[in-house]
């Protein structure tokens, strides 16, 4: 960051930049100093539990929330002071699903399209979100999923460069998800942006391009899925002691293993040795894994 | 400014110029009126609605008409013609004071806020969209009402053109000074079932102070004066204007239809409220 030009530059690139944002309600921190750099054309999921200020930072880009502190620039601009051109770019799919029952899907999608300075055809539209079938139905007959596709459909039909979906799958069956999971997919294969928040591992794993996992209103960690999973070399050597079983974290788990056999005389009973997956990784970055792996500590001395 | 053995940043301030060479926004006067037709598209399709807000106002007129009979004074004019211009000024504010208020906050509580504000609709194109609603609405009442009325009670429409044309600015300054204010009360109610109760209170009081259940001018001076400040009372006496023969002057608290008094009070109101909306509204409540 010495060379502020370059910084400059660099920012006009990115779909979304945010250095140092925080946000309180009534005293309650949501969001404790998040930095962020998302580039054009990927697909970035911010992975996180409930209450870990998703759903507030992903509000504060679309300019939907006030920050308390913190630069944000959504493509290119602080969402805070925007304008409708500066809107037509953007997509929003928001957390709570559409309820309202009198239209027809069509009639949906193509009067929301009419705010747009340049909207795509509704009926391209329904039918890429697989609502090709209920287009003439009325809102109220669809289910939960499908209304949830009308919500993306909207999101999409202004044709927009950057899109944010909040939490988009939740309450969805398996077979659904998938289905979501490859729309986005297309989506972002046609060049746009995708930010989206969930607090599902396999979405993101499945999904993204780009991990940010959020935990208590800060980022803890941004990579790959791929990179996330292996953060370190250490693996976890467990066996069964006399009082109970014992596990040791260690980078030199074949050292350990000799050791254990050594002081055994021969088998070590219950012995294995196992790799962080990536789940354990996330309980880990969330802090909730001291649960989970209770009886691990980096000494070896069992709790 | 741009060095040309830049290519590549070249390239990318022509994308970026993009916004301004794109399709312009739509005109504020198209999204409003896309509005419009959204809002009553969808107020009609819910028949419940449409029966309610339509019935109430006229089950108020039959019950009226059976029990007020004679005069008012001495000018020859029954109780239920004069009373025809209450009614229809409480069932215009009904439909549109309440009825946009609710459904505001219904528009607030079922996530239509929330989507509306992902898109660059600006928010005087939505309060236009329920102007419109509320407009569709009132005539809809006015029309039952004269129907029922002429029908059923026996009432005289207007008797001349200029009359007629009374009726008509009256009707549309009314509506859409109430629509406005019915915005301003609505965007700070929190859910849907405080509404009915949050709209509905001005409402009633309004009513009965301002000459809808009783001739106005007997009223308390007290209650006149406080009736005076609010628009109920100025589209009541806009619509006995259009409704009833001079002669009845005679009962009027100023002797005179104040047409130009009722414009500018509506007026005030209108624009007051119209800034307040504009000042105060949020897609989305700041936490």
């Amino acid at each position: 960051m010495t060379d502020k030009a370059s910084a400059r530059a660099q920012a006009a690139d990115l779909a979304v930049r945010v250095r140092g944002l925080r946000k309180q309600y009534r005293g309650a921190t949501a969001v404790a100093g998040i930095d962020l750099d998302i580039e054009r054309g990927e697909i970035f999921a911010l992975l996180g539990p409930n209450g870990a200020g998703k759903t507030t930072t992903i509000e504060i880009l679309e300019g939907h929330r006030r920050r308390d502190a913190g630069d944000v620039a959504v493509l290119g601009a602080d969402p805070s002071g925007s304008g409708r051109a500066w809107r037509a770019r953007i997509g929003v799919v928001p957390q709570t699903p559409t309820t309202t029952g009198e239209l027809t899907v069509r009639e949906m999608v193509s009067h929301f399209g009419a705010y747009f300075p340049d909207p795509r055809d509704p009926d391209e539209v329904i039918e890429e979100v697989g609502l090709a079938e209920q287009a003439r139905t009325r809102l109220r007959r669809l289910s939960g999923g499908q209304l949830r596709r009308v919500d993306v459909a909207v999101g999409i039909v202004g044709r927009p460069e950057l899109l944010f979906l909040d939490e988009p799958t939740t309450g969805f069956d398996p077979q659904a998800r998938r289905r979501f999971w490859d729309l986005i997919a297309r989506l972002a294969g046609d060049g746009t942006t995708i930010v989206l928040t969930t607090h599902y591992l396999d979405e993101a794993a499945a999904l993204a391009s780009r991990v940010g996992v959020v935990s208590e209103g800060r980022v803890v960690a941004t990579g790959t899925p791929a990179d996330l999973g292996r953060s370190d070399d250490t693996a976890t050597v467990s066996w069964q002691a006399p009082d109970g079983i014992r596990s040791v974290r260690t980078p030199a788990p074949a050292g350990c293993v000799m050791r254990l056999a050594k002081e055994a005389g021969g088998e070590v009973p219950g012995l294995t040795v196992t790799r962080p997956s990536l789940e354990d990784r996330y309980l880990e970055l969330i802090g909730a894994g001291s649960g989970a792996s209770a009886g691990t500590t980096q000494d070896g001395a069992a709790q | 400014m741009i060095a040309a053995s830049e290519p590549g940043r070249q390239a990318r301030l022509a994308r970026d110029d993009r916004p301004a060479a794109r399709a312009a926004l739509p005109a504020l006067v198209r999204v409003s009126l896309i509005r419009g037709i959204v809002e009553i598209r969808q107020f009609s399709r819910q028949r419940e609605n449409v029966v309610f807000t339509v019935s109430l106002p006229v089950i108020l007129l039959l019950l009226f008409g059976q029990i007020f009979h004679g005069e008012v004074g001495a000018t020859g004019v029954s109780f239920r013609q004069y009373f025809i211009a209450g009614i229809i000024a409480s069932g215009l504010m009904s439909a549109t004071f309440v009825g946009v208020g609710v459904s505001i906050a219904a528009d607030r509580d079922d996530g239509t806020l929330v989507r509306l504000a992902g898109t660059p609709l600006p928010p005087a194109a939505y309060f236009a969209g329920k102007a419109i609603l509320a407009f569709f609405t009132a005539l809809l009442e006015v029309a039952a009402l004269l129907a029922v009325g002429v029908a059923i009670l026996g009432l005289n429409l207007p008797a001349t053109p200029e009359r007629w044309f009374t009726l008509a600015w009256v009707l549309v300054l009314a509506s859409a000074t109430c629509s406005m204010l019915g915005i301003a009360v609505g965007v700070v109610i929190r859910s849907t079932r405080s509404a009915f109760a949050t709209m509905n209170l001005p409402y009633l009081v309004l009513s009965f102070i301002s000459g809808v259940y009783f001739v106005f001018s007997r009223l308390p001076a007290g209650l006149q004066h406080i009736a005076a400040i609010f628009p109920l009372k100025w589209i009541c006496q806009g619509l006995r204007s259009a409704f009833l023969p001079d002669r009845l002057l005679a009962a009027e608290p100023a002797h005179s239809w104040e047409h130009g008094k009722t414009a500018l009070v509506l007026g005030i109101w209108l624009v007051a409220s119209l800034v307040l909306c504009v000042r105060t509204f949020r897609w989305q409540r700041q936490g």
